[in-house]
C-alpha cells in the first residue's frame, strides 16, 4: 500500500445514452477519500451504468470526472487501473484451473517475458502479510469457495495497488456470513483510511451496518444521497422505489387435504465429474404446499434442480409427479403442468440473441395460437402473447423485438416468470428467485410465489437465503450433504437448530 | 415499434457491410496474388466476369456449377442452426450419387420418371443417413461433429472407388472406372427453353423450402431454442438429440440429392467425378452466407461464377486452373476472419441511429 489517503473521486453531470434509452441523466456523485459509500437502485437504475462510465468501461455522453478535483479522462479500465481504480465485478474474472497466484501475476499491468516466479511468490506472500484476510497462494481457484473467490478478487485489486474500489453486487454469490467477513475486512481498511469503497447492493442491511454514505438512483437520476447514521432503512427503500415500501403479509389459504404431488424416492445424482453429490433423498411435497430447502450451496442442490428442470440424469431412484413417473419430455411436462425457475435465469432458461417475444414463448411456441396447425410459426400472435405478458409483468424496456440478452437482470428474471407462470402451473420448482433483484421485484415475484400456492401448486424452493425460505416456506427442511437432514415447520422454526444442521453439526 | 425498426435494421446490416467489406478484401489480396503470377488484376477481373456473367452462355454456365453449391451448402447451414458445425457435404454428394446411379441400374427398365423419382429418394436417404451417422455419434457419443463429418467424407469417397472398381464395374470404363450408364432415357432433361438441367431449380426450391423450415415452423424454432441454449432446451423439454438427427437428415439429404443430379443430369454415371469438391465449396457459401438458406442462393451463383471462370483465365492469362482456388481460399480464409468483427462495430452503429 502506498501512503497518504486514497483520492477523493467525483462524478459531475454524467448522462449516458444508449440509442433511444437515456440510462443516466446529469448524475452527480462523490465518492469521499476513505470512505465506505454505497449505490443503491431498483434492476435497471442505471448503477451498472454509471460505474462502467468511471471505469471508462463506457464512455459517457455529457459529464465529467475529478480526482482531487483534477478532471480526468479514462477512456478504458486500463486508464482506471492507472488512476488507482478498481473494479470487482458480480461475476468472478478469475481463471478457475490457475492458482491464486498465478491468477494474481497474470492480472499485473505490466509482465515480464520471463516471469520469475520465486519473486512473484514472494512478493506477493510478503503483500498478503499486509492483508486483513488471507488465501493460500498454492491453492487452485476452482477449489476455492464462493466467499474465498471474492476474497482473491478484492486481493487481485489492491494488490495491483488500487485505492478506490468498486464493487458490482459482491455480495450477491456469498452466504451472509461470508459477505459480513468480505465487508467487514473492507470496512476495516476504509477505516484504517488505505482504501475508498464503493458498493452497489440491493441488501440494505449491509448498507446500514457498512457503509457510510448512501447514493440512491432511480431511473438514471440521482434521488439522494447523505450519511447512513442519518438515514433510516426505510427512508432509503423509499428513495429507491419512490413510495413508501410495505412488505405485506402474505395471505395464505389452508387446503383441507393433503394430496401428494410430487414424490422424490431415494434419489441419487452425480456431478460432472462423477461425484455422488445427492445421496438418497427423500421428499414429498403436497398441493398448496411450499417446500423450502435451506443449505449451504454445494451441497447438490444445484444438482437437484438439474434433475428436475430435465438438465441431468439422476443415477438412481424414483420421482413422481402427481402419481405418475416423471420424464422431462415437452409432452409430460406439458401434461404435468410443471414449472421451473432455476437461478441465472439467462444462462439457463434463455437464448440470449433470441428475441423477448420469443423467449417468452418457449413454453408454448408448440400450440395454438402460436403454432398454425401445430407447425406453423405465426409471429404475429407471438407478439400478441408477448406486449400481453410484458404488461402484466411490467417488464422493462417494453419491446418485444429486442434481443432477451440487452434487459437488465431483473426484467430476464421478470420475464422468465411471466413465461413459466403465465398458465396453470401445478408443480412449481425455483431456486433462488430472488437472487440479485431490488426490493420491489423480490417482493412481486415472492408474490406470485405464494399466490400460486395458493392456487394449489406445490411448491419447491431452494435457496440460500434462509429468511426467504422462512418467510415463504410451510415446511423447511435442511439438505447436507446430499441428504435431507433435517425438517420443520417453518413457523416457529429455531434458527439455532437450522443452522446446525446447515453445517453438518448434528451432535 | 419505431424503436424496433432501427434494431432490426441494424441486425440485418451488419452482417451485409462485414461480408460484402472482406469480399473486396479478399478481391484486393486476390489481385496482389494474380499481380505477382505477372497477370494483370483489372484484367483478371474484366475476364472473369464475362467468363461468368458476360454473356447467356456463360451464365449458364455459371448457374450449372450454383445448382451443386446451393445444395451442398445446406449440409453445413443447417446443422449451423443447432449450433454444430458439419463440414461431410462432399461424403452426402458422394454417397447419394452412387447410390441414386446403383438404384437406377437396378430398375433401369422401368419408365424414366419411375427412375427418376427413385434415384432422387434414394440419393437423398443415401446422403441424409450419411450426415446423420455424424449427428449420432455426436448426439450419443459426444464425438465431435466437425471431425467425425470430416472424417465420414473419406470414408465414403472410399467406399465410391471401391465399389466402382469392383461390384458396380463397367467393363468398358477402362482407364476412369465408373459404374454402368443409367441409360439416356433416364436422365433428367434440361429446363425448356434453356441449356440448363433441373438441379438449379432443385437447388432454389431446397433452399425456400429450408428458409421457411428454420424460420417459420415449430421446428425450427425448437431449434433455434436448442442451438442457442441446450438448457434452455433441456428445461422446455425439447428433444434435442432427435432435432440433431432430423436436420443432419434433412442436410444430408439435400447434399444427397446434388449428388444424384450429378449421376442423372451429367455423367450418366457414378464415378469418381462425383467428388469434385462442391461439398467443401459448400461449406464456403454457407459460411459466406451465415447459414442463411435464402442468402445462399446469391453466394452459391456468386462462387459458381468464379468456378466457371477458371477455364477462360487459364486460356487468356496463361494463369494455372487452380487460381479459382486460391480465390476461394482467400475468401474462405477472410470470411473466417470477418467472424471476429462482429459485434465491434455495434457502438458505432447504435450512435448513428440516435
Amino acid at each position: 500500500m502506498t501512503d497518504g489517503a486514497p483520492p477523493d473521486l467525483q462524478a459531475l453531470g454524467i448522462t449516458k445514452r444508449f440509442g433511444p434509452l437515456t440510462a443516466l441523466k446529469e448524475v452527480n456523485f462523490r465518492l469521499r477519500s476513505s470512505r465506505f459509500h454505497a449505490l443503491l437502485g431498483e434492476n435497471g437504475a442505471g448503477k451498472s451504468t454509471l460505474v462502467k462510465c468511471i471505469m471508462g468501461y463506457y464512455h459517457s455522453d455529457a459529464g465529467t470526472i475529478l480526482l482531487d478535483q483534477q478532471p480526468v479522462t479514462i477512456r478504458n479500465p486500463r486508464d482506471a487501473q492507472t488512476f488507482g481504480i478498481g473494479m470487482v465485478y458480480q461475476q468472478f474474472t478469475l481463471i478457475p484451473n490457475m492458482t491464486i497466484l498465478e491468477n494474481l501475476v497474470i492480472s499485473k499491468a505490466k509482465l515480464n517475458s520471463i516471469i520469475n516466479w520465486q519473486e512473484e511468490e514472494f512478493q506477493l506472500t510478503e503483500f498478503m502479510e499486509k492483508m486483513p484476510f488471507k488465501v493460500p497462494l498454492s491453492a487452485r481457484v476452482s477449489s476455492l469457495a464462493a466467499g474465498e473467490k471474492q476474497k482473491v478478487e478484492i486481493l487481485k485489486q489492491l494488490a495491483l495497488q488500487n485505492r478506490i474500489l468498486i464493487l458490482d453486487e459482491p455480495t450477491s454469490v456469498l452466504t451472509p456470513q461470508e459477505a459480513d467477513e468480505v465487508l467487514g475486512h473492507l470496512r476495516a481498511m476504509t477505516l484504517a483510511r488505505q482504501l475508498s469503497v464503493l458498493i452497489i447492493t440491493h441488501k440494505l442491511r449491509e448498507v446500514a451496518a457498512f457503509a457510510d454514505e448512501v447514493t440512491v438512483l432511480r431511473k438514471g437520476q440521482c434521488v439522494g444521497s447523505g450519511q447512513v447514521s442519518e438515514l433510516k432503512i426505510s427512508q432509503m427503500a423509499e428513495m429507491m422505489v419512490g413510495s413508501e415500501v410495505t412488505v405485506k403479509p402474505k395471505h395464505r389459504t389452508v387446503l383441507s387435504k393433503k394430496v401428494p404431488k410430487l414424490v422424490l424416492q431415494d434419489i441419487r445424482v452425480k456431478d460432472d465429474i462423477g461425484v455422488e453429490v445427492v445421496r438418497g433423498l427423500h421428499l414429498t411435497i403436497h398441493e398448496g404446499e411450499i417446500v423450502g430447502v435451506a443449505g449451504v450451496s454445494g451441497n447438490g442442490q444445484r444438482e437437484l434442480i438439474e434433475v428436475l428442470a430435465g438438465q441431468r440424469r439422476a443415477v438412481a431412484g424414483t420421482i413422481r409427479v402427481q402419481g405418475q413417473p416423471f420424464q422431462p419430455t415437452r409432452e409430460k411436462i406439458m401434461q404435468h403442468k410443471m414449472c421451473c425457475l432455476p437461478e441465472e435465469p439467462l444462462q439457463n432458461t434463455c437464448v440470449g440473441r433470441m428475441t423477448v417475444s420469443e423467449n417468452l414463448a418457449f413454453r408454448n411456441f408448440d400450440v395454438e395460437p402460436h403454432a398454425v396447425g401445430g407447425w406453423l410459426i405465426s409471429r404475429p400472435a407471438l407478439r400478441r402473447s408477448a406486449f400481453e405478458l410484458i404488461e402484466r409483468y411490467n417488464i422493462k424496456p417494453p419491446y418485444p423485438d429486442i434481443p432477451i440478452q440487452s434487459l437488465s437482470g431483473g426484467n430476464v428474471q421478470r420475464a422468465v416468470l411471466a413465461r413459466e407462470l403465465s398458465a396453470e402451473v401445478e408443480i412449481l420448482i425455483i431456486a433462488n428467485p430472488c437472487f440479485g433483484l431490488d426490493f420491489l421485484a423480490t417482493e412481486e415475484i415472492r408474490l406470485q410465489i405464494v399466490a400460486a400456492r395458493n392456487r394449489g401448486t406445490a411448491v419447491l424452493l431452494i435457496s440460500e437465503d434462509l429468511d426467504e425460505i422462512l418467510e415463504l416456506s410451510d415446511r423447511t427442511v435442511v439438505m447436507f450433504n446430499g441428504q435431507l437432514v433435517y425438517e420443520t415447520a417453518s413457523s416457529g422454526a429455531d434458527l439455532a437448530i437450522i443452522g446446525r444442521h446447515m453445517t453438518g453439526d448434528t451432535t | 415499434m419505431s424503436i424496433a425498426v432501427p434494431q432490426t435494421m441494424n441486425k440485418a446490416l451488419e452482417p451485409f457491410l462485414i461480408i460484402v467489406g472482406s469480399l473486396m478484401v479478399s478481391m484486393v489480396l486476390f489481385g496482389v496474388f494474380v499481380a505477382l503470377a505477372g497477370a494483370d488484376p483489372f484484367e483478371v477481373y474484366q475476364t472473369m466476369y464475362r467468363a461468368a456473367f458476360g454473356t447467356t452462355f456463360s451464365w449458364q454456365n455459371t448457374l450449372i456449377r450454383a445448382a451443386p453449391l446451393m445444395l451442398t451448402a445446406l449440409c453445413t447451414a443447417l446443422p449451423g442452426h443447432l449450433g454444430l458445425i458439419i463440414i461431410g457435404g462432399e461424403g452426402a454428394v458422394v454417397m447419394g450419387g452412387l447410390f441414386a446411379a446403383i438404384a437406377a441400374l437396378a430398375i433401369q427398365t422401368a419408365p424414366p420418371m419411375v427412375v427418376l423419382v427413385t434415384m432422387a429418394l434414394v440419393g437423398m436417404a443415401a446422403g441424409g443417413l450419411w450426415l446423420t451417422i455424424g449427428g449420432a455419434l455426436r448426439h450419443y457419443r459426444a464425438v465431435n461433429e466437425t471431425i467425425s463429418s470430416l472424417l465420414l467424407n473419406y470414408i465414403a469417397i472410399a467406399l465410391l472407388n471401391h465399389l466402382v472398381t469392383s461390384t458396380f464395374r463397367d467393363p468398358e470404363s477402362l482407364n476412369h472406372p465408373s459404374t454402368h450408364h443409367i441409360g439416356e432415357a433416364n436422365m433428367i432433361g434440361a429446363i425448356p427453353g434453356t441449356d440448363l438441367h433441373w438441379g438449379l431449380v432443385f437447388g432454389i426450391v431446397a433452399c425456400v423450402i429450408a428458409w421457411f423450415l428454420m424460420h417459420h415452423t415449430v421446428f425450427g424454432f425448437a431449434s433455434q431454442i436448442a442451438g442457442g441454449n441446450v438448457r434452455a432446451a433441456q428445461i422446455a423439454g425439447l428433444p434435442v438429440g432427435r432435432l440433431i438427427l432430423i436436420i443432419c437428415l434433412v442436410a444430408g439429404a439435400a447434399g444427397g440429392l446434388a449428388g444424384m443430379v450429378e449421376v442423372a443430369a451429367i455423367h450418366g454415371r457414378a464415378n469418381d467425378t462425383l467428388n469434385a469438391n462442391y461439398g467443401y465449396a459448400g461449406i464456403l457459401v454457407a459460411f459466406v452466407a451465415r447459414n442463411n438458406p435464402l442468402a445462399i442462393i446469391p453466394v452459391a451463383v456468386l462462387l459458381g461464377g468464379i468456378r466457371a471462370s477458371s477455364g477462360l483465365l487459364q486460356r487468356s492469362h496463361e494463369l494455372p486452373d487452380a487460381t479459382v482456388l486460391v480465390m476461394q481460399g482467400i475468401i474462405f480464409l477472410v470470411i473466417l476472419f470477418s467472424e471476429t468483427l462482429y459485434g465491434r462495430f455495434s457502438r458505432l452503429q447504435k450512435q448513428e441511429v440516435s
